[in-house]
């Protein structure tokens, strides 16, 4: 019962932040709002974990914590740098 | 009262409290006039959300092995969470983004920067 | 002798995180430690740079326990400025000194500020951090020395 209140705040906290994502003014708005996006699936993949009594749940959490950790420095990093795979900077010029 | 009754209302509580801040945090995103206010939103979810439903989590798990990955995942958040926090906050000031005054605002004090950001190509 | 210390470290969190102890995948565990144990002895021969963990662990501890107040008191703040109707902002960018000697010392502090909802930790550069405060008072900098000194004595003291 108390997990199913907490999904059911979660879910409604992971509309809002869609809100933001839709609507946010800057590229940094929406990239915040799809980092604490992802917080959310994790919290609440474990929260639906306990609810249904499946552990195995969690391990789906970790895989989605260290996915958006990762996935948020490699959005950052592709917007500063226009690349992703060397740690180069690439001439501006010859890339636009 | 008996030992499970005891744990059952900690939890509770430990999941309510920490279901009114995860809102808190959301509501936050959306109400902050602009990105630099937005930051401290996402990090009331990151800290005190985090914090306290996994805590009522662990109460639910109990001293099983599924309390230790709950704490894996715990730790991990509460690292990697700052860390991107971070990341963006130093992405939007070296892109030259800054806090303004604007509507809302009841007392801005713009002091200057200490140095002028370097440029991206030149830092790394 | 680190060698044997990464090999336990990883065997560990394989079981930890399998909690299915049949010969089959504690097998396939081992096998998967020593694969990375391998490569990461070739590739210490890249560079040679290893993590040196200069933390007092019960003094680490205790510092964790105070930070959670600290969260819990900051969380508060930013709370009753979300839900205050007329939202009073106060937004600043300063710069704050840290006297950690170590890496480690640097991140934990820096993590620290972020992690409490109301600072962020928003530029590093040598001998200070940049931070931008939704809620600024003239308190502020005091209370983040004192976190960095309480940082700093977590730290062991021969460093270098």
């Amino acid at each position: 019962m108390m997990f199913a209140v907490a999904i059911i705040a979660v879910f409604i906290a992971m509309v809002l932040v869609m809100v933001r994502l839709y609507g946010g003014p800057t590229l940094y708005d929406r990239v915040i709002a799809v980092n604490s996006f992802g917080t959310h699936t994790v919290l609440l993949i474990g929260l639906i974990g306990f609810l249904t009594e499946r552990p195995e749940f969690l391990d789906i959490a970790l895989l989605y914590a260290l996915i958006n950790f990762v996935g948020t420095i490699a959005i950052l990093k592709f917007f500063r740098y226009r690349a992703i795979g060397d740690n180069l900077p690439v001439n501006e010029e010859s890339e636009q | 009262m008996s030992l499970d009754t005891l744990v059952d209302v900690i939890s509770w509580a430990l999941m309510l409290s920490g279901s009114f801040f995860v809102i808190i945090g959301a509501i936050g995103t959306l109400r902050f006039p602009d990105f630099w206010s937005r930051l401290h939103a996402v990090s009331i979810t990151d800290s005190a959300g985090v914090i306290l439903l996994f805590a009522g989590m662990c109460m639910q798990a109990g001293f099983t092995l599924i309390t230790v990955k709950l704490i894996i995942i715990g730790v991990f958040l509460f690292v990697t969470g700052p860390t991107a926090t971070h990341a963006i906050a130093n992405a939007a000031l070296v892109s030259g983004l800054r806090p303004k005054e604007a509507k809302g605002f009841t007392g801005v004090e713009p002091e200057p920067l200490t140095k002028p950001t370097a440029d991206p190509a030149v830092s790394e | 002798m680190r060698i044997f210390g990464a090999i336990i470290v990883f065997l560990g969190l394989w079981l930890l995180l399998s909690g299915i102890y049949k010969p089959l995948t504690v097998g396939l565990g081992v096998v998967s430690t020593l694969a990375v144990v391998f490569i990461l002895t070739r590739m210490n021969s890249i560079d040679e740079d290893r993590v040196e963990i200069e933390i007092k662990p019960v003094g680490f501890l205790l510092y964790q326990g105070w930070l959670l107040v600290e969260i819990a008191k900051a969380n508060w703040v930013v709370t009753k400025i979300i839900l205050a109707p007329s939202m009073p902002i106060k937004q600043h960018l300063f710069s704050i000194p840290y006297t950690q000697k170590s890496d480690l010392g640097q991140v934990i502090f820096a993590n620290s500020i972020t992690l409490t909802p109301g600072t962020v930790s928003v530029e590093t550069e040598p001998g200070q951090f940049l931070i931008h405060a939704v809620a600024y008072s003239n308190d502020d900098k005091a209370a983040l020395a004192d976190m960095d000194r309480r940082v700093t004595a977590c730290e062991k003291a021969d460093i270098s």
